[in-house]
C-alpha cells in the first residue's frame, strides 16, 4: 500500500484532531453515501497486477508485426539515452514550474525545447508545448481568429483527416466556417479553386508533407493567404521532415504547428504525443499556454521563469488566450533529449535514411504488376500506392500474415478505394521490404485470377 | 500621499485631467502599486471613440491584468507610445510621464461620477486598511 | 551554472544512429531543401552531464513534499512506470486493427467501466489529454445538446468565485458568458445568489465538490435540482476527486458531466507539467455526445473502437487517448480495488485535517468546519503585523526542501495558502511541515526583513519577472539566439 499510516498513527492523528474515527471524519451528507458495492474487481497484489497487465500487453499482436504504417504516428528509433535521462524521477515527478527557484531543471529544458522548435521551423517564438498536432492546429486557428476576427478558415484536404476532424469539433462549438481546398490527381492541394478574389479569412492552412506524403507548395498557400488577407498556417505531422525541408518560415508561414512524436516518443497506441506551435514575433501575445523566458535572479545568476502569464487561464480566466493548463511537458522533454542526443548530424542522417528507405520501398512495390505509385510529386517518407483491388482487402489479408501494409485511404477518402498510404523509416529493413513485396505480388496474382 | 488636486478620479483608479475640450487619462499611484511591476500596456487606437465606464485598454503586470476604463466619453487623439515601449514608466511616474491616453471630449467637461482628489484620497485610505 | 545545449557541443559530435544513406539531393530537388540545420551536435557524455545536472536543479515528489492544494501531488508508484513501458503497448500503432490491439482495448474498456462505476455516470470518454481539455469537451457537448433540443439561446455559465481559472476560460472558448457566484461566510457557494442567476439563458453550472476551499458543498442536491429545474446542466470539475473516491459519487449528486485528472487523483506523474489525462464522464442524457471513438464490447466478447456515434461532438484529439497515461492509472486502480481507493480518500482527508490542526494557531484558518482533502489558511494577520506575506512563507519553505503550497487562490481569502498533503505522506513529514511553518512564522515576527531574502539555498533565488515580462512582450528572451556575427 502506498499509504504509510500505521493503526497507532491513525489513532494519534484522530486524537489530535478530536474526531473518533476515519468514517466520522470523511462522512458525507445523508443520501450521498455509496450504499452498494461498485463492482470493481478485488484488489490485486502488486506481482499479480504486473502479470495481469503484462498479459494484456502481449495480447497486442499488431505491436509485433512488420509495419508500414505512418499516417500521423511514426515508428522511429529511440536511442536508449533518451528515456534514460528524460524519465529521471526529478523530471517525471516534478510539478509545473510555477516556483522558479525549485524548477530550474524543468524550466531550462522547456526553454531549450522552445529554441529547438524555433530553429526547426524558422520562427521567432514557440510555446512550451500543446497536447498534440491536431489541437495545435486548433490553437493556431484560434490565434489567427484573434488576429483577424473573421471566423473563417481555408484548409487543404491534404491536412491529416484526424486533424481536420478535431478542428471541425471545435469549429462547430466556436462558430467558425471551414472552406476546404481539394487535392488534385497529383496528390497536391489545388490553391486556385477560390480564384483571384477568395473570401477574406482568418487563415489558410496547409500541411507539408501532406497526408498523402507529398511535399506541398507552401508558397502558393501564402499567396492565397495574401489574397484572402489571412495568416498562413503550416502544419507538420512528421516532424523529422523539418530536418531536411525548407522551413515553414522560409516558405511564408506566419504560424507553424505540428506534432513532434517523431522525436523519440513511442507510437504508444496514440498517446501521449506532443504538439508544438511557433510564430513570427508579432503574434507572441496570442500564443496559447506556457512560455518560458530567460532572466536573472537577485544575485545576477541566469535563471528561467514562466512569463507572460497574464495571457493564461489562471490570471486572465475568461479572457485567456486558451484554457490550456497542463500541457505535455515530459513529452517535450523526451523530444528535446532526443534532439540533443542525435544532434544536427544525427537528425539529418536519420532523415536521409528515411528518404532512402522510402525510395527503396517505392521502387520495389511499384515494380509489381498491377501496383503503381499514385503521384509523381516529391515525398519524404510516405507515398500512396495504387492497388489492383480494394486496398482494405489487401491490407486485411496481409495482416493475417503479420504485415501492416500501410493505411487504406478509403478509411478517410471514400473515393480512394484502391490506394494504400505506405511509410518507410530508418527502421524499415531490406527484409521487411522483400516480405511486403512478396505478399503484394501474391495479391496481384489473386487480382488477375479473379478477372 | 495626497492625490494631485489638478485632476479628477474614478473608483477604478483612473485619473483624468481636463484642459478645455481635451482630457488626459492615466492610472493612479495606488493602481500601479497594487499591480506591481508593469510589463505591458495595451492602448486604444488614435481616432477610436471611447465611452465612459467602458474598457479601453489593459495594463498587465507580472501577476495581474487590469482593464483601463474610460472616465469620460470622447475620441482618442493620442496615446503614449513611450509607455508602450517602456511600461515601467507607469510605475515610476503614473501621474506624469506615465500618462496613457489623450482625448477630445464628446460633451462638456463633465464631473459626473468622478471623484475630487480628497474623496479619492479617502477611498484609497479606506482600501489600505 | 549550467550552460544551454546550444552553448555546448561541436560540429560532428554524436553517435552513428543509422547506417549511412546517400545524400538526399539524389532524390529531392535542392530547391525543396533547407540550407542548414543549426542544431548543436553533442557527444553522448555531454547529453548525460547536461540532463543529470538539470535534474539536480528540480524539486520532485520523489525528493520533496508538495503540499499543493488542488494538485494532489501524491506518490507515483513505480509499478505504473514498469507496465506503461511494455513493448506491447509502446510499439502499438494507433491505426493497428482492432483484432491486433485486444489487450490495449481491454485496458481502455476496463477503465471506461471502472470509472463509470466509481463516479456514478453512464459512460466515459478517455480521449481528453488533460483536465482543461476535458472541460472544453464537456462545454462542446453541452453546446451541442442545447442546439439539438432547440435551446441554443442558453449561453451563460455559472461558476463559483472560488473556481479554478480553467473553468471560465473553457466556458468562454465556446462563447458562454461567465457569471461568477459568490461564496458565503461558511465557505460554500451562496445558494440564494446562485438561484437568483438561474433563468432561460442558463446553460451550465460548473462546480467542484469539495470546493477549492476544501469544503464539502452540503447543499449540492438542492443546487443540482435548482439548475435542472431551470433547464441547465451541472458540470463537475474533478480536480478535487481525491476527497471522494469510494465515498460518494458526482452522478449521485446530480451532475450530468464531469472530468477527472488522472495525473492528480489516479497517481499518474505530473511530468513537470504534463502529460496528463482528463477523461470525461456523462450521464444517460449526455452520453451520446461524448467524443468518438469510445471502446465497445461486441457480441462475440471482443473489443473495438466504435466510430458509429451519430450524436458525438466528434474527436477532440488526433488519436484515441493518452494511452500510456491510462495504463498507469489502470495499474493504480487494480492494485487498490474500491476498498483501497476509499481508504486512500479517507487518509487524504485525515492528513489534511491533521496538518490544519497543527498550523491553525499560527496561520489563521478562516472556516471552522473540518476540511476534506485540502484546506486554506491565511497570512493576512502576519502581513498586517509584520509585512511578511504568504509569498515569503512559501519561499522559506523552499529552503527547507518543501515545495510551496498553492498561493493567492481562491481570491476570496487574502494572503491565501491552500494546503493538500495527500494520503501518501508519513506523519513524520506532516509534523516536519508543521514545525517548519511555526519556525517561519516565528522568524517573520523576529526578523521580518530577512524573510524577503528567502530562499537562500535553492539553485537560483528570487527571479526578476518584470524584466523578462517586458522583453517577452517584444518576443525577446523566449529562446536562445546565436551570438550576432562579427562585422568586418
Amino acid at each position: 500500500m502506498y499509504t504509510p499510516h500505521t493503526p497507532d498513527e491513525i489513532q494519534a492523528m484522530l486524537a489530535a484532531i478530536g474526531v473518533p474515527s476515519l468514517e466520522a471524519l470523511s462522512s458525507v451528507p445523508p443520501g450521498l453515501e455509496i450504499k452498494d458495492k461498485l463492482g470493481l474487481p478485488p484488489a490485486l497484489a502488486e506481482s499479480d497486477a504486473y502479470a495481469h497487465i503484462k498479459a494484456l500487453a502481449e495480447r497486442n499482436g499488431a505491436a509485433r508485426m512488420i509495419s508500414f504504417l505512418g499516417a500521423g504516428a511514426y515508428r522511429h528509433y529511440q536511442p536508449p539515452a533518451v528515456p534514460w535521462f528524460a524519465m529521471r524521477s526529478e523530471f517525471l515527478t516534478a510539478y509545473t514550474p510555477y516556483q522558479a527557484e525549485a524548477s530550474q531543471g524543468s524550466l531550462q529544458a522547456i526553454f531549450e525545447w522552445q529554441t529547438y522548435i524555433c530553429l526547426l521551423t524558422g520562427m521567432d517564438v514557440s510555446n512550451a508545448s500543446l497536447y498534440d498536432g491536431a489541437t495545435a492546429l486548433v490553437e493556431g486557428v484560434i490565434m489567427a481568429l484573434h488576429a483577424k476576427a473573421r471566423h473563417r478558415v481555408i484548409i487543404s484536404r491534404g491536412v491529416h483527416p484526424l486533424y481536420r476532424a478535431v478542428l471541425d469539433t471545435y469549429a462547430a462549438g466556436m462558430g467558425i466556417e471551414i472552406i476546404e481546398l481539394p487535392v488534385g490527381s497529383d496528390g497536391l492541394t489545388d490553391f486556385s479553386v477560390l480564384g483571384s478574389t477568395p473570401p477574406q479569412a482568418d487563415c489558410v492552412v496547409v500541411q507539408t508533407p501532406n497526408f498523402f506524403g507529398n511535399i506541398e507548395n507552401t508558397a502558393a498557400a501564402a499567396e492565397l493567404a495574401r489574397a484572402a488577407d489571412a495568416l498562413t498556417i503550416s502544419v507538420t505531422a512528421e516532424a523529422l521532415s523539418l530536418a531536411l525541408l525548407k522551413t515553414p518560415r522560409e516558405l511564408g508561414a506566419d504560424i507553424a504547428v505540428g506534432e513532434a512524436q517523431s522525436f523519440g516518443l513511442p507510437v504508444g497506441y496514440g498517446g501521449p504525443y506532443v504538439g508544438f506551435i511557433a510564430s513570427t514575433k508579432e503574434h507572441v501575445r496570442r500564443l496559447p499556454g506556457r512560455l518560458v523566458g530567460e532572466t536573472t535572479d537577485v544575485d545576477g545568476r541566469r535563471a528561467f521563469v514562466l512569463t507572460l502569464q497574464g495571457r493564461e487561464q489562471h490570471i486572465r480566466r475568461e479572457l485567456a488566450t486558451s484554457n490550456i493548463c497542463t500541457n505535455q511537458a515530459l513529452c517535450a522533454l523526451i523530444a528535446t533529449v532526443y534532439l540533443a542526443t542525435v544532434g544536427s548530424k544525427g537528425l539529418r542522417a536519420i532523415a536521409s535514411a528515411n528518404v532512402e528507405r522510402a525510395r527503396q520501398l517505392a521502387q520495389a512495390v511499384s515494380a509489381i504488376p498491377g501496383f503503381s505509385i499514385a503521384h509523381s510529386s516529391p515525398f519524404f517518407n510516405e507515398f500512396c500506392l495504387r492497388t489492383p483491388s480494394p486496398a482494405e482487402d489487401i491490407a486485411a489479408r496481409l495482416r493475417e500474415r503479420g504485415i501492416l501494409a500501410g493505411l487504406p485511404l478509403s478509411r478517410f477518402y471514400p473515393e480512394l478505394t484502391n490506394m494504400l498510404l505506405l511509410c518507410a523509416t530508418e527502421l524499415t529493413t531490406t527484409e521487411d521490404i522483400r516480405l511486403l513485396t512478396a505478399e503484394l505480388a501474391k495479391e496481384h496474382s489473386r487480382a488477375v485470377a479473379a478477372v | 500621499m495626497p492625490q494631485p488636486a489638478d485632476r479628477k478620479y474614478t473608483k477604478e483608479h483612473e485619473w483624468v485631467k481636463f484642459d478645455g475640450n481635451n482630457a488626459v487619462v492615466g492610472i493612479t499611484e495606488y493602481a500601479q502599486s497594487s499591480l506591481g511591476d508593469i510589463v505591458y500596456v495595451e492602448l486604444p487606437k488614435p481616432g477610436s471613440k471611447v465611452e465612459r465606464s467602458k474598457p479601453i485598454g489593459v495594463v498587465e503586470s507580472v501577476k495581474a491584468v487590469s482593464d483601463i476604463y474610460a472616465p469620460v466619453s470622447g475620441t482618442v487623439t493620442e496615446v503614449n507610445s513611450a509607455v508602450e515601449d517602456d511600461p515601467a514608466k507607469v510605475n515610476v511616474d503614473p501621474f506624469g510621464d506615465g500618462w496613457l491616453v489623450k482625448l477630445t471630449l464628446a460633451g462638456a467637461p463633465d464631473g459626473d461620477g468622478l471623484l475630487e482628489a480628497t474623496a479619492y484620497d479617502e477611498l484609497v485610505n479606506s482600501l489600505s486598511h | 551554472m549550467p550552460l544551454l545545449l546550444f552553448e555546448r557541443g561541436a560540429a560532428g559530435r554524436g553517435n552513428d544512429f543509422v547506417a549511412a544513406a546517400p545524400p538526399v539531393e539524389r532524390h529531392l530537388d535542392r530547391a525543396l531543401l533547407r540550407d542548414e540545420l543549426p542544431l548543436p551536435d553533442l557527444a553522448e557524455i555531454e547529453v548525460a552531464r547536461h540532463y543529470t545536472e538539470l535534474s539536480s536543479r528540480n524539486f520532485s515528489v520523489d525528493r520533496n513534499f508538495y503540499p499543493l492544494g488542488s494538485c494532489t501531488m501524491k506518490y507515483n508508484p513505480k509499478l505504473n512506470e514498469a507496465v506503461a513501458a511494455f513493448s506491447g503497448f509502446s510499439d502499438l500503432h494507433p491505426f493497428a486493427p482492432d483484432e491486433g490491439a485486444q489487450g490495449a482495448l481491454r485496458v481502455l474498456w476496463d477503465m471506461q467501466s471502472m470509472l463509470t462505476s466509481l463516479f456514478g455516470m453512464t459512460a466515459f470518454s478517455l480521449m481528453p489529454a488533460a483536465g482543461a481539455h476535458g472541460e472544453i469537451t464537456a462545454m462542446l457537448m453541452a453546446k451541442k445538446h442545447f442546439k439539438q433540443i432547440g435551446e441554443s439561446e442558453r449561453a451563460t455559465c455559472l461558476v463559483p468565485d472560488t473556481a479554478h481559472g480553467t473553468n471560465p476560460a473553457s466556458a468562454s472558448m465556446v462563447g458562454y458568458r461567465v457569471i461568477s457566484i459568490p461564496s458565503n461566510a461558511r465557505g460554500r457557494i451562496d445558494v440564494a445568489a446562485l438561484k437568483s442567476k438561474l433563468d432561460g439563458s442558463t446553460a451550465v453550472c460548473m462546480m467542484t465538490n469539495p470546493n477549492t476551499l476544501g469544503l464539502f458543498e452540503d447543499d449540492i442536491i438542492e443546487i443540482t435540482r435548482a439548475v435542472h429545474a431551470a433547464g441547465g446542466l451541472m458540470y463537475y470539475d474533478g480536480a478535487n476527486a481525491n476527497a471522494i473516491v469510494g465515498l460518494t459519487r458526482p452522478g449521485d449528486m446530480g451532475f450530468d458531466l464531469l472530468h477527472l485528472n488522472l495525473h492528480k487523483t489516479f497517481s499518474v506523474p505530473h511530468g513537470g507539467g504534463g502529460p496528463g489525462s482528463g477523461p470525461v464522464g456523462a450521464n444517460a442524457k449526455m452520453a451520446k455526445y461524448l467524443p468518438q471513438p469510445l471502446v465497445q464490447r461486441k457480441a462475440d466478447g471482443s473489443f473495438a473502437l466504435d466510430f458509429d456515434q451519430p450524436d458525438s461532438i466528434g474527436p477532440v484529439r488526433m488519436f484515441w487517448s493518452h494511452f500510456l497515461a491510462i495504463v498507469r492509472a489502470y495499474a493504480y486502480i487494480i492494485v487498490h480495488g474500491e476498498d483501497g481507493l476509499r481508504r486512500n480518500s479517507q487518509l487524504a482527508v485525515l492528513n489534511a485535517n491533521y496538518v490544519r490542526e497543527r498550523v491553525k494557531d499560527v496561520l489563521a484558518v478562516p472556516y471552522a468546519d473540518f476540511c476534506r482533502h485540502e484546506f486554506v489558511c491565511s497570512a493576512e494577520t502576519l502581513k498586517k503585523e509584520t509585512g511578511v506575506r504568504a509569498l515569503d512563507i512559501a519561499k522559506g519553505l523552499l529552503d527547507a526542501g518543501i515545495h510551496a503550497p498553492t498561493m493567492y487562490w481562491p481570491h476570496v481569502v487574502p494572503e491565501c495558502l491552500m494546503i493538500e498533503p495527500t494520503e501518501t505522506e508519513t506523519k513524520e513529514t506532516l509534523d516536519h511541515f508543521a514545525a517548519t511553518i511555526h519556525a517561519l512564522v516565528r522568524q517573520a515576527y523576529e526578523d521580518p526583513a530577512s524573510m524577503q531574502q528567502l530562499p537562500l539555498k535553492t539553485p537560483v533565488r528570487r527571479v526578476d519577472e518584470a524584466q523578462v515580462g517586458r522583453l517577452a512582450n517584444k518576443a525577446v528572451g523566449l529562446r536562445w539566439r546565436p551570438p550576432a556575427a562579427e562585422t568586418k
